[in-house]
């Protein structure tokens, strides 16, 4: 009964929203505050894709809905698009299909990646799925071939760099000394925290401890920084709806 | 008009001339030294520099050639070298670098490793020929290069032209710490995985993550709800998505045993195949072949907030009572996690993405942090190549610890050769 009670109160939410919504966009139309240009009805069209976005805040709701389903299909064309300009004209169609036929050299050596896409696709066939692996093999080792000397590139050599600094710089405060002595103590200590095999009791134990005090001040700063960040997205939204379409500020 | 500035004002007639001379005399002496500080006397010739050579760098990927020449006498902070390049040797010369003559002395490799001293004889740089012909398709093209020494005014070109290509190398000798490392870290990853098969029972400490993966699933399996297990946003190349696959694995096979269902969601292709057949072979694994549904393993979108608002509504929607967030996220985490919270589920992060981990810890009930993801695959499961993997890992961190340690109580007396032999180029 409540459940029921609910649904028609979201009917009339929903109803009421899209209604206001449509008024609001008419007067504007009306009034000439939106132009009956393309301009315009982007405007009127960014700024309703925007509330229904936002209205998934109160719950779930059929706006909320269509906008998803859109938004899904707008990024798969995106991709398509991406994938043709970006990848395959450039890097397929254009070296090695246009020359075959236009009796240019082509580069046979595409044909390797070529049939290893073309593999991939197998994957939709019963009989021939087993020559999928080959890409997957493919795009596995290789990946983990390009990540592993990265990997001790950045994460360790990158990093043992600047955590070697002298201790004692001779200079006239004993600030920088504290700092490099910080720094190898956060190393030491989370690198600690890390250790699987050890038990975390007596002298690892504290270590560790200091180890999350390390990682959670990190953390917290991090999260501060990233909230400003995202502050400032929605009030990029904000002001949009603010100026762009509702012509209330500036 | 007469030059001269006589010191006597009366002079004898017959001395007239040799006063004449002496006022010349010291109007020379009193201009020199008014011009003297604008020209310095040691640089009134500019001496060309001399063994100006090409040849192509070595241990690169064929993007440069490099140029060397000796020092020459001349050099002070106002001259300058201009070095000149052209795809022909009758030019036309385009102007590549201008550079101060007392800098780009030559180092040896070595010397990056700290065992040799810079050698202050010889010139020495690179130039990359492609920034000026990026049009040259022609990889084995041939560069002429030309030097002109300059300060101010004065231009002193060297009339020899050099040539070289720019080839590229299998090996950089400069990443040979990285190779060394490499090779080193495997080494102990295969002495300990022996280990490990010799004693499968090797302690892991707890990770309490980890020991919430059951409760979670038998929550699910209790409620009839199913489980999501939400992909990061990278491809098979990053180690945490390998790493997320894994953990996927074992949470199939429970979930299999279970009967619960399991609902996976990505948005890369590969990702998506990949995880299909370790979904499959882990139902195969549990004896439950028939109950894996290929329909369950879906790729939602392909671009970040498409994927967000997907897997949203997903979990608005069928209200999946454990979620699992596992992999490299980027900003949808906050979004995807919060969304979780709010439906009740009970939820589980791992992720190495240090950015999104504040935002997992604040809304996830529990978090796998950085490599505790990697470590998770070996904690559930206890095969001994993981096991083995996560001690050599171990070793490795209590050597980085050693290094560190010495590295700096070294660099604190002067002694750079740790810092160097770790150092990253």
């Amino acid at each position: 009964m409540i459940n029921m009670k609910n649904k028609s109160i979201d009917f009339w939410i929903l109803t009421g929203t899209l209604s206001l919504f449509a008024l609001v966009n008419l007067l504007f139309f009306l009034l000439g505050r939106l132009s009956f240009s393309w301009e315009g009805i982007g405007t009127m069209i960014a700024a309703g894709l925007t509330l229904a976005i936002y209205s998934f805040l109160y719950k779930d709701n059929p706006t909320f809905k269509v906008v998803e389903n859109l938004y899904v299909g707008v990024a798969l064309g995106y991709t398509v698009i991406i994938t043709w300009f970006n990848a395959l004209k450039p890097d397929l169609y254009d070296p090695l299909l246009v020359p075959l036929f236009t009796g240019k050299h082509a580069q046979y050596l595409l044909l390797v990646p070529m049939f290893l896409g073309i593999f991939m696709l197998l994957r939709f066939t019963r009989r021939l799925v087993w020559l999928s692996r080959l890409t997957f093999a493919f795009v596995i080792g290789l990946g983990a071939g390009v990540t592993i000397p990265n990997y001790i590139h950045t994460f360790i050599l990158k990093q043992l760099e600047p955590s070697m600094r002298p201790v004692f710089y001779g200079g006239e405060t004993l600030l920088p000394s504290i700092n490099t002595l910080l720094i190898l103590l956060g190393v030491i200590s989370v690198l600690i925290y890390f250790f699987f095999s050890v038990e975390h009791k007596g002298p690892v134990g504290w270590l560790s401890r200091i180890g999350i005090w390390f990682l959670m001040i990190s953390f917290g700063a991090s999260f501060g920084y990233t909230v400003m960040g995202r502050m400032s997205l929605l009030i990029g939204r904000v002001i949009f709806l603010m100026r762009d379409w509702l012509g209330v500020i500036q | 008009m007469r030059l001269g500035v006589s010191l006597n004002p009366n002079p004898p007639q017959a001395d007239k001339g040799e006063a004449n001379l002496l006022g010349r005399l010291f109007l020379i002496i009193v201009l020199m030294g008014i011009i003297q500080p604008i020209i310095p006397l040691g640089a009134a010739e500019l001496v060309p520099p001399e063994g100006f050579r090409a040849y192509d760098t070595p241990w690169d990927g064929g993007e440069s050639i490099s140029l060397t020449w000796r020092v020459s006498p001349s050099e002070s902070p106002e001259v300058n070298y201009i070095i000149y390049i052209a795809s022909s040797p009758q030019g036309p010369w385009i102007e590549a670098m201008k550079i101060r003559s007392d800098a780009f002395y030559k180092t040896g490799a070595l010397e990056r490793f700290g065992f040799r001293k810079k050698s202050k004889d010889f010139h020495e740089l690179q130039i990359d020929p492609r920034r000026y012909f990026a049009s040259d398709k022609n990889r084995q093209a041939i560069y002429y290069f030309k030097l002109a020494t300059a300060r101010g005014e004065e231009f002193v070109p060297t009339e020899q032209v050099v040539s070289a290509t720019a080839k590229g190398n299998w090996f950089n000798i400069y990443k040979i710490n990285n190779l060394i490392i490499m090779m080193a870290f495997s080494g102990v990853v295969i002495f300990f995985i022996i280990h490990a098969r010799r004693n499968p029972n090797l302690f892991l400490r707890k990770i309490s993550g980890l020991d919430a993966v059951d409760e979670a699933l038998g929550r699910a399996t209790e409620m009839g709800r199913p489980v999501l297990f939400v992909h990061g946003l990278t491809s098979m190349g990053s180690i945490s998505t390998m790493a997320a696959v894994n953990i996927l694995s074992r949470i199939a096979r429970r979930i299999a045993e279970y009967d619960a269902i399991l609902k996976v969601v990505n948005n890369d292709p590969i990702v998506l195949s990949v995880s299909q057949e370790v979904v499959k072979e882990a139902y195969l694994e549990a004896g439950r072949p028939d109950a894996y549904n290929p329909d369950y393993v879906v790729m939602v979108a392909s671009e970040q907030f498409p994927y967000v608002a997907a897997v949203s509504g997903i979990m608005t929607r069928e209200r999946p009572a454990a979620n699992f967030f596992i992999g490299y996220f980027f900003a949808e985490s906050l979004i995807l996690a919060e969304t979780g919270a709010a439906t009740g589920a009970i939820q589980i992060a791992g992720t190495d993405a240090y950015t999104q981990l504040p935002f997992f810890i604040t809304t996830c009930d529990y978090t796998l942090m950085g490599e505790e993801l990697y470590a998770a695959s070996a904690y559930l499961s206890r095969e001994p190549m993981l096991l083995g993997t996560l001690r050599a890992q171990d070793v490795g961190k209590a050597a980085i610890i050693v290094i560190l340690f010495f590295g700096t109580i070294l660099s604190s007396f002067g002694i750079q050769f740790v810092s160097q032999v770790f150092r990253a180029f």
